[in-house]
C-alpha cells in the first residue's frame, strides 16, 4: 500500500510567534517528506512544537517561512475557497472528541454534513442512509441506536469512533491525528488505533499521528520523527528510532516511559 | 507480617440518581494495605475506580452515599462517621486524596504558601505563619522542590510543577494513606516521571505509610505498586502481586487488559493488540451472573446464572470466575 508518491512535504517550515524580545520560535526550519500510504508519527513533549506543526499542515496557521507542498505542487490556500478545497484532502482528529462536535447537532446530522461535503448532497436519502450505515459499521457503532442522539450522550470512546466514521465518509487523502487516544482508556485505545490503521488499508489514506506516547508511535507507525524545541532531532523507521536511538534526546524520552521488561530508573529525573 | 494501615471490609457505596434509583458503583470491595506497601487499582473507564477512591476517604456527599461495610485506618473505623468530622479529623491527617486535575486546586490569586497556610490552619488553627513556612520549606526541600515555589503564583509554574506542589501540599500533615487517582495522566512522560518519583519518595522517606494508586496505564502500575487489583463493573475481579497480574493473569478480563498494553519495547509490533469487544454493563440493572459474561471469550451458560465470589488462588491471589484456574490456563494455552 506504500508507494513512493510524495503526498505532503515541507522545506524550511518555520513558525515564529511574537516578535522582538518576546519572540518564540515554535517550529524551526523543519524539512519533511511524507509518502502516500505511509504511517507517520511525530513524537515530542509538550511545548516541542508538534501541535503548531500540525496546525500548519492543516492550514489553520500559516507558516512564517518555508513552503509546504501537497501532491507535488506548492500548497495554495490563500483564499477561503481554496482552503475548503484543501480540507477535502486533509482532515484531523483531536484529543478531545467532544470539543470537536457541534453540541446542537445530532449524530445523523453530523454524518449527513460529511456526505454533503463530499458532494453527495443531492443523492436519494436511501443511498445516504446506506453510506451512513456503512460508516458506522466500519467503526463498530450501531447506526440505529445513534441516529437520534446528541454527541454528549455518547461515551468518550464512542465519540472518538464517530469521529473516525466521519473521516471514513469524507475519505481525505491525509488524516492528522493529534493525540487521538490520550483521553481514552487503554482498553479502547487498541480499537481506535486499529480503526485508524484500517482507514489506510481500506481507502488508502496517509495517517499522521502527533503524540507524546512513544509506545503508541512504535506500535502504529512506519516512520517516526522525534521533535525537540521545534526541530526534528531524529527520524527514520520505527525500528531504527525506537530500538536503536542515536540521539540523547530520544534515549531520554524512551527512558521516561515505564516498561515491562526493563527497570524504570527513577533516579534520572 | 507487618502492621495493617488500611483495611476495607466489604465496602459498598451507591449513587442515587434523579429518579431515586440506586447504582452500586462499589460493590463489596475488600482490601488490605500493610505498612510500606502500595496497591494499584486498574480497570476501564467507568468500572468504579474513582468511585472507590472517593469511597475510601469516608467522605460522602450527594449523589454518592455510603451503604455498608467498613474502612479501618490504623485501627480506627471511619465508616459511617459524620461527614463534618471526617473532613476535620480524617482528611489530610489520616487519608489524603489527589485527583487527576489536582493542579486545579491552586487558587490563581494566591501564592502557593497562602494555599498551604489555608490547608494547615483548617486543621490546626493555632499554627503561626512562620511555623508553617518552615515546615513547608523543609518538606519541599525533602521532596526536591525548590523553596522559591512557595512564594510564587500558580501561573508562574509549569503543569508538572503545579501537580507536584499540590501533592506536596496534600501530604503536608503526613497522612497515613495517600490515594492517588490518575495523578499523572494529564502530563507528558517527563513530568509524569517526576510526579511518580515524588510519590515514591513520599513512601521511601516515610511521609506516608501506604499508597493506593489508581490508573488505567498498566505499565505504570506495574512499575509503581507492589500489588494490583483489577476492577470491573464495581467489583474486584482479580488481585495479586504486580508481577503475577501482568505476566500471569488468571481472570479472562485481566488477561484481556494485559493484552492491550503498549510499551516501546522490541516485539510489540509483532503482536496484535487485543481489544475487548463491547462495553461494560449498565450498573442500574447489573447482570445476574458474572458481570463480564457478555464480553468474555470463555463464557459458559452457567456464567450468566451463578454469581461467584472471589476465589482464593493461594499466595494472596484471588479471582472471580466460575471456571477453575487450571481450566482457564489450559484454555489460554490452547489459544496460544
Amino acid at each position: 500500500m506504500k508507494d513512493n508518491t510524495v503526498i505532503l512535504s515541507g522545506r524550511g517550515v518555520t513558525k515564529v510567534f511574537g516578535f522582538g524580545a518576546n519572540k518564540t520560535v515554535a517550529v524551526d526550519h523543519v524539512d519533511f517528506t511524507f509518502r502516500k500510504g505511509e504511517i507517520i508519527s511525530i513524537v515530542g513533549e509538550s511545548g516541542s512544537g508538534k501541535t503548531t506543526l500540525a496546525k500548519m499542515l492543516l492550514g489553520l496557521v500559516s507558516p512564517t517561512e518555508g513552503e509546504i507542498y501537497f501532491d507535488g505542487e506548492l500548497r495554495d490556500i490563500r483564499t477561503h475557497k481554496k482552503k475548503r478545497e484543501y480540507w477535502k484532502n486533509i482532515q484531523a482528529i483531536f484529543q478531545d472528541p467532544f470539543s470537536s462536535y457541534n453540541i446542537f447537532r445530532k449524530v445523523d446530522a453530523v454524518l449527513l454534513d460529511c456526505i454533503r461535503m463530499r458532494g453527495g448532497g443531492n443523492l436519494p436519502y436511501d443511498e445516504k442512509l446506506e453510506m451512513m450505515k456503512r460508516a458506522c459499521s466500519f467503526v463498530n457503532l450501531k447506526f440505529e441506536e445513534l441516529t437520534n442522539k446528541y454527541p454528549f450522550e455518547l461515551s468518550g470512546g464512542q465519540q472518538q469512533r464517530l469521529m473516525i466514521a466521519r473521516i471514513f465518509l469524507l475519505s481525505p487523502k491525509i488524516l492528522l491525528a493529534d493525540e487521538p487516544t490520550s483521553m481514552i482508556d487503554a482498553c479502547s485505545r487498541a480499537t481506535i488505533l486499529d480503526m485508524l490503521m484500517g482507514l489506510r488499508n481500506d481507502i488508502g489514506m496517509t495517517p499522521i499521528f502527533i503524540t507524546h506516547d512513544i509506545g503508541l508511535a512504535y506500535y502504529v507507525s512506519d516512520t517516526v520523527y522525534i521533535m525537540e524545541h521545534g526541530r526534528f532531532v531524529e527520524s527514520g523507521t520505527a525500528d531504527q528510532v525506537i530500538l536503536n536511538p542515536k540521539e540523547a534526546y530520544t534515549r531520554r524520552l524512551l527512558s521516561d516511559v515505564p516498561k515491562l521488561h526493563e527497570e524504570w530508573d527513577l533516579s534520572t529525573v | 507480617m507487618s502492621k495493617v494501615i488500611l483495611e476495607v471490609n466489604e465496602l459498598t457505596t451507591n449513587y442515587v440518581t434523579r429518579f431515586r434509583e440506586k447504582i452500586y458503583a462499589v460493590d463489596h470491595v475488600s482490601l488490605k494495605v500493610e505498612e510500606g506497601k502500595s496497591v494499584g487499582i486498574a480497570g476501564e473507564s467507568g468500572c468504579g475506580k474513582s468511585t472507590l477512591a472517593l469511597s475510601l476517604m469516608g467522605y460522602y456527599f450527594a449523589p454518592l452515599h455510603y451503604s455498608s461495610g467498613e474502612i479501618i485506618v490504623d485501627g480506627r473505623n471511619i465508616s459511617g462517621m459524620d461527614p463534618d468530622d471526617v473532613r476535620k479529623t480524617i482528611l489530610g491527617r489520616e487519608i489524603s486524596y489527589i485527583p487527576q486535575a489536582a493542579m486545579n486546586a491552586l487558587n490563581p490569586t494566591q501564592r502557593v504558601i497562602n494555599f498551604i497556610e489555608d490547608v494547615i490552619q483548617a486543621h490546626y488553627p493555632k499554627t503561626t505563619k512562620k511555623e508553617i513556612y518552615e515546615l513547608a520549606r523543609e518538606r519541599f526541600e525533602l521532596l526536591g522542590l525548590p523553596a522559591e515555589v512557595l512564594r510564587k503564583y500558580p501561573v508562574e509554574l509549569s503543569g508538572g510543577m503545579k501537580q507536584r506542589t499540590v501533592i506536596a501540599t496534600s501530604v503536608i500533615l503526613s497522612p497515613k494513606v495517600l490515594i492517588a487517582d490518575e495523578p499523572s495522566s494529564a502530563l507528558d512522560v517527563t513530568s509524569q516521571k517526576m510526579v511518580i518519583k515524588m510519590i515514591m519518595d513520599l513512601m521511601n522517606k516515610g511521609i506516608i505509610k501506604a499508597l493506593i494508586f489508581i490508573t488505567h496505564e498498566l505499565p505504570l502500575l506495574y512499575n509503581v505498586t507492589d500489588d494490583i487489583m483489577v476492577m470491573y463493573a464495581g467489583q474486584i475481579v482479580e488481585r495479586g502481586t504486580a508481577e503475577q497480574m501482568v505476566f500471569d493473569p488468571i481472570h479472562p478480563y485481566t488477561r484481556a487488559l494485559m493484552g492491550s498494553i503498549i510499551v516501546p519495547e522490541a516485539g510489540l509490533r509483532d503482536v496484535k493488540l487485543a481489544a475487548i469487544p463491547g462495553t461494560p454493563p449498565n450498573l442500574k440493572n447489573p447482570p445476574s451472573g458474572c458481570r463480564f459474561a457478555d464480553r468474555c471469550k470463555f463464557v459458559k451458560p452457567e456464567c450468566r446464572a451463578i454469581s461467584v465470589g472471589l476465589r482464593d488462588a493461594g499466595e494472596g491471589r484471588a479471582y472471580r470466575c466460575i471456571i477453575p484456574e487450571e481450566d482457564l490456563r489450559k484454555a489460554y494455552q490452547s489459544e496460544g
